[in-house]
């Protein structure tokens, strides 16, 4: 009793009206069949989706620059950052006359993402000193095999005419916070 | 005598198949009204609406892997599932399903056997059904099962005396045991002779009744048999593939001959009100009052599915004294006041 805060059980008895149930009964029966006819909730998905927010954190993507060339260098900073570990690569040098596919001299030869350990956090984008890794809006697909869930460069990397717009989730609030890292060498 | 026969394997072919299709379409029922009452859409992806979902299920659980324990008695762990299955078969011989049709100059009952014991019959089997969950759940060598398996029949028991309790009153009033004669004496309805269904002169047999059937055919709020969050599944915990099948399947032929017992007893089976002022002749009238009573099954199928989905589970002391300490004294209460009436009004 120091804190007041202490109840004393009381074993109420049940009314008559408690014991035969049948109102009890009666009123939930007529709450459920009020649902019945109530709007489904249910979104039907793949025909049909839901909308989502416009700083969505789906699917990466790997950005090309205006010439084509990618622009990740393979510096591990995302896969430092990565809490769930599911970034990794394999980084290779550049060759003479590559110069057109790749903007730095170090480039990602592999770089794979497990989907299924992904959290989708966004901290991969967050440390990349290059903007070369971004979060988009497009859903990450099923799959039947564990294995179809290790996105490689094949399904990261943009394809040069088709660009994928990340410009959504580049909000005032994010860029403010983009520049307050002071990427002088990505203006 | 062979034509005879020919009629009799044809009705029985059809009671079976259509008691089949109406169980497994109960299981897609059970989930589009789950479904729909708690503001969802239910299955809705194999074909259109999700019609041939129960055909899914069915294979999904033949091709499931079968295990058989190596603790159990296999024997009895394959006995259970079938005698549950065959028991919950039997009682729909006894249903009239609809009136008779004349063919040329022959008479055609829709009713594969008018015992004059009918409803004894259908206590009896309906109590065999126990020994399926019984079996079944001793053989596992799983507490879990034996559990469930206990609960099972002391809750069958118990229920089994209130329901036939409810049922002489009905007698008492009746004067028969045959389903047949029972659906034909609530004949007509309203409009030219009026004669009412059972229900009306017997509403306090009617309820002790039904909430005995869902006790019997362990629905909730008395599916204690099977509770999860205590016995994982049960009595069946050990199943798997299409014997646990025909465990859940068997559930849903009882719902279905219940619901057929409900409507013959006290919903006037096959008769609907103004039968006999249409002016049509016997036979389509006889086919009316099939679909009708079709009809009044499937609201009392869903009426099973409407109190599962509100309605949460009886603690187990809640359940015993309900049936043993509410619905017997009620019953036998109902059987005394039925009697009175009956004398008092000769």
């Amino acid at each position: 009793m120091l804190t007041n805060r202490s109840k004393l059980v009381v074993k109420k008895e049940m009314t008559f009206a408690e014991k035969i149930y049948l109102p009890a009964i009666l009123s939930g029966v007529a709450i459920t069949i009020k649902h019945l006819f109530r709007r489904k909730a249910t979104v039907k998905y793949p025909e049909k989706q839901r909308e989502i927010s416009e700083v969505w954190r789906g699917q990466h993507v790997l950005k090309r620059d205006d010439k084509g060339a990618e622009r990740c260098t393979a510096c591990g900073l995302c896969a430092v950052s990565c809490p769930a570990e599911a970034i990794t690569m394999v980084a290779a040098e550049r060759k003479k006359g590559e110069e057109n596919l790749y903007r730095e001299e170090k480039y990602a030869a592999t770089y794979e993402i497990n989907m299924l350990r992904c959290i989708f956090c966004g901290l991969c984008e967050e440390a990349c000193p290059k903007e070369a890794i971004f979060l988009t809006d497009r859903i990450v697909s099923t799959d039947y095999e564990r294995n179809g869930f290790i996105y490689g460069k094949d399904k990261l990397v943009e394809p040069v005419n088709e660009r994928v717009d990340i410009s959504k989730r580049q909000t005032p609030a994010v860029l403010a916070f983009k520049q307050q890292k002071r990427l002088s060498h990505n203006k | 005598m062979s034509e005879f026969l020919i009629y009799k394997l044809i009705l029985v072919g059809s009671v079976f198949g259509i008691t089949l299709f109406v169980a497994a379409y109960s299981t897609y029922a059970e989930r589009k009204v789950a479904a729909f009452l708690q503001d969802r859409v239910g299955p809705d992806r194999a074909g259109p609406f999700g019609i041939f979902q129960p055909l899914a299920d069915g294979m999904k659980f033949i091709y499931k892997e079968e295990i058989i324990p190596v603790v159990s008695n296999k024997f009895l762990f394959v006995l259970g599932p079938c005698l549950a299955m065959l028991t919950a078969m039997m009682a729909g011989v006894l249903i009239p399903w609809g009136n008779t049709l004349i063919i040329g100059d022959q008479v055609y009952s829709l009713q594969i056997a008018d015992l004059n014991v009918g409803i004894l019959y259908v206590f009896g089997v309906v109590s065999i059904g126990v020994y399926g969950i019984m079996i079944g759940g001793w053989a596992s060598n799983n507490k879990f099962s034996l559990l469930g398996a206990i609960r099972a029949s002391a809750q069958m028991i118990s229920y089994e005396i209130a329901m036939g309790l409810s049922i002489i009153a009905l007698i008492i009033m009746t004067g028969t045991l045959s389903l047949g004669e029972i659906s034909a004496q609530q004949a007509g309805g309203v409009g030219g002779d009026w004669n009412m269904w059972n229900v009306v002169y017997q509403p306090l047999g009617f309820l002790i009744f039904i909430v005995c059937a869902f006790a019997e055919c362990n629905r909730t709020p008395f599916d204690l048999p099977e509770c999860e969050t205590e016995l994982v599944g049960g009595y069946h915990t050990e199943y798997s593939s299409m014997k646990l099948g025909f465990y859940l399947f068997a559930e849903y032929i009882n719902m279905f001959v219940s619901s057929a017992v409900i409507s013959t007893l006290y919903f006037g089976g096959y008769n609907f009100p103004f039968m006999n002022d249409l002016g049509l002749d016997h036979n389509t009238i006889s086919i009316i009052g099939t679909v009708v009573l079709f009809g009044k099954i499937s609201f009392f199928i869903f009426f099973f599915m409407w109190i599962r989905w509100t309605i949460p589970r009886f603690r187990y002391d809640q359940l015993m004294n309900l049936g043993w300490k509410i619905l017997i004294p009620l019953a036998v209460f109902n059987i005394f006041l039925t009697g009175l009436v009956m004398i008092l009004l000769k």
